[in-house]
């Protein structure tokens, strides 16, 4: 059934679908229509879930991982200051082999007080240990939160799904909501063997010594590598059922392009209007959407882009003092291949900041007209 | 692409009367999107609402700079917001008063149509007669107007829409259809 749907009603409608049975979540600006859907819904009998509400995220995290490991399918959303509340928990959901889901609403931090778009909030949860996809779309979003179940349950590790706030939380948009049947083929609910249960009691999370405390991290980097080709698996069998593939990484007109612009997100959307518009005038730029950033498709991005002289990366977030995060992660995965291209980055939209394709087509030509990119980043619009 | 604004004042119904659009453009086989300026509401605070309309999917996502119409639910904004701002020529403007058309100064580059939803609203008993919800009202006047989408889906769209007064927001946006000044 097509609705017209905001992206978090999307994150909510994802949820029901996936049956999940526990949601602890505190409400937050753009994210708090996600919890209220879902509260609604727990309250209507339309999802047979308990809802949890809780006085903190730290406590949300905390009870999202609680009712995980008794082998609930557990959910969670929050934003920007409510993630970074959340912190120490997220680190044990990953650590705890975990498949919860939570999506995030990016907006900036504070202070300044911001309630806008920026990703800093989700990157600075970079190395817990959590997957992470940044969409463009409301339905990109719905359609994650399925596959972010089906991924967690087979590499147990937590799947943290981004959008960008107000762009998508509170932007509608047409969105396919699949029927519950064709859900519970791709999803279905399995029993897990190591649970917390009263009457088989296990101890879980104690001491560990050194002698083991490095293969418990080794085995989670193997589950988070493993976790590449599980997400493949899962988005190749979606479209099989549903019709839609998104992949890790998605290359847009990039055939015979000498330019490619890399970002993530709404930008990404936003970038795609930019192309047409520069492919329309004869210029050969293209477009690489990064959706999957950890496990970070450092092989498939080298394959798309090694070929290529100039990439120019457009980060919604910042990295003080060294630049745009997105654009770090790049140059690290091109920097052992034998021909790689120059790579610039650009800082654009933080706390909300439009971006238009006009803000597209600067850096394009901005990139086209130079020789040497700079040390960290430019930034786009800055007023000083 | 076709982009559309709306100015009215929280509590007015701007925000959901740019989703109950879309939700009629969609039905009518367009492709849409709906959203709020984004930040803080306020009851009384000016609102203003966007919407995009294509035949074919919509991938941008940046704001609304140059309209091709706007709507004014509260005609006392006109003396605060510049609400023809970067409006293009030959642009709808759609006011909520009781006053004709003509008496609105505005650009001759613009065409304005007016309809009373306050009145409208208050007969049907939609909000309090001191804040009158005229946003199903307006948006008959919307179809009338531009002729961008039908009255039926419109109406259609309220009732599924609104959560309670379904009739009486469905005769409103009827009523405005047929009330309309040009």
């Amino acid at each position: 059934m097509e609705k017209v749907i905001i992206g978090n009603y999307a994150v909510s409608y994802g949820a029901q679908l996936a049956r999940v049975q526990v949601i602890a979540a505190y409400p937050i600006t753009p994210q708090t229509q996600i919890v209220e859907k879902l509260a609604e819904m727990c309250a209507s009998g339309e999802l047979n879930a308990r809802f949890i509400p809780v006085e903190s995220e730290h406590s949300a995290m905390a009870s999202t991982i609680g009712a995980a490991a008794t082998g609930a399918r557990a959910f969670t959303a929050t934003s920007s200051q409510g993630l970074a509340l959340m912190h120490e928990m997220i680190h044990w959901a990953a650590a705890s082999r975990l498949p919860i889901v939570m999506a995030n609403v990016n907006r900036a931090l504070g202070p300044g007080w911001s309630i806008w778009a920026d990703q800093n909030d989700s990157l600075s949860q970079r190395d817990t240990g959590w997957l992470q996809f940044y969409c463009e779309s409301n339905q990109e979003v719905l359609d994650t939160v399925l596959q972010g179940y089906r991924i967690a349950e087979q590499v147990m590790l937590p799947v943290m799904i981004n959008l960008d706030g107000f762009l998508l939380s509170h932007t509608s948009e047409p969105v396919d909501i699949p029927d519950q049947a064709l859900v519970d083929r791709y999803l279905p609910l399995a029993r897990r063997d190591l649970i917390l249960d009263p009457d088989d009691p296990h101890s879980f999370g104690g001491l560990v010594n050194p002698e083991h405390y490095m293969e418990m991290r080794y085995k989670m980097h193997q589950a988070q590598l493993q976790s590449k080709e599980v997400a493949r698996e899962a988005d190749a069998q979606f479209k099989a059922i549903f019709g839609r593939s998104y992949g890790s990484i998605e290359g847009y007109r990039l055939e015979g392009a000498e330019l490619a612009l890399v970002t993530s997100g709404t930008i990404a959307s936003t970038s795609r209007v930019a192309v047409d518009r520069l492919r329309e005038q004869g210029e050969k730029v293209g477009l690489l959407k990064i959706r999957m950033f950890r496990p970070f498709p450092g092989e498939e991005v080298g394959e798309l882009l090694g070929g290529f002289k100039k990439v120019a990366v457009i980060d919604r977030n910042i990295s003080f003092g060294h630049g745009g995060i997105f654009c770090q992660e790049l140059k690290s995965a091109l920097y052992n291949l034998l021909k790689r291209p120059q790579v610039y980055g650009y800082i654009a939209g933080l706390g909300g900041r439009d971006v238009t394709p006009q803000t597209i087509l600067d850096i394009a030509e901005l990139t086209a007209c130079r020789d040497v990119p700079p040390a960290e980043a430019d930034w786009i619009g800055v007023k000083v | 692409m076709v982009e559309i604004r709306m100015h009215g004042r929280g509590g007015q119904g701007a925000v959901i009367a740019s989703q109950i659009l879309a939700a009629a453009l969609f039905k009518e086989g367009k492709y849409v999107q709906a959203f709020p300026a984004f930040g803080v509401e306020r009851r009384g605070a000016p609102v203003t609402a966007f919407l995009r309309m294509d035949d074919r999917k919509i991938w941008l996502k940046s704001e609304i700079y140059e309209p091709d119409h706007v709507m004014v639910l509260d005609a006392g904004l006109i003396e605060t917001v510049d609400v023809t701002a970067g409006l293009k020529d030959g642009g709808w403007v759609i006011i909520n008063s009781e006053k004709p058309p003509g008496e609105f100064r505005l650009s001759s580059k613009y065409r304005v149509a007016t309809v009373d939803a306050s009145s409208i609203a208050i007969r049907h008993r939609l909000g309090s007669r001191t804040a009158p919800i005229v946003n199903t009202a307006i948006l008959g006047a919307f179809a009338r107007s531009t002729g961008l989408v039908g009255i039926d889906a419109v109406v259609e769209a309220v009732k599924n829409a609104v959560p309670t007064n379904k009739e009486a927001n469905a005769r409103a946006t009827r009523e405005a259809y047929d009330g309309t000044r040009v």
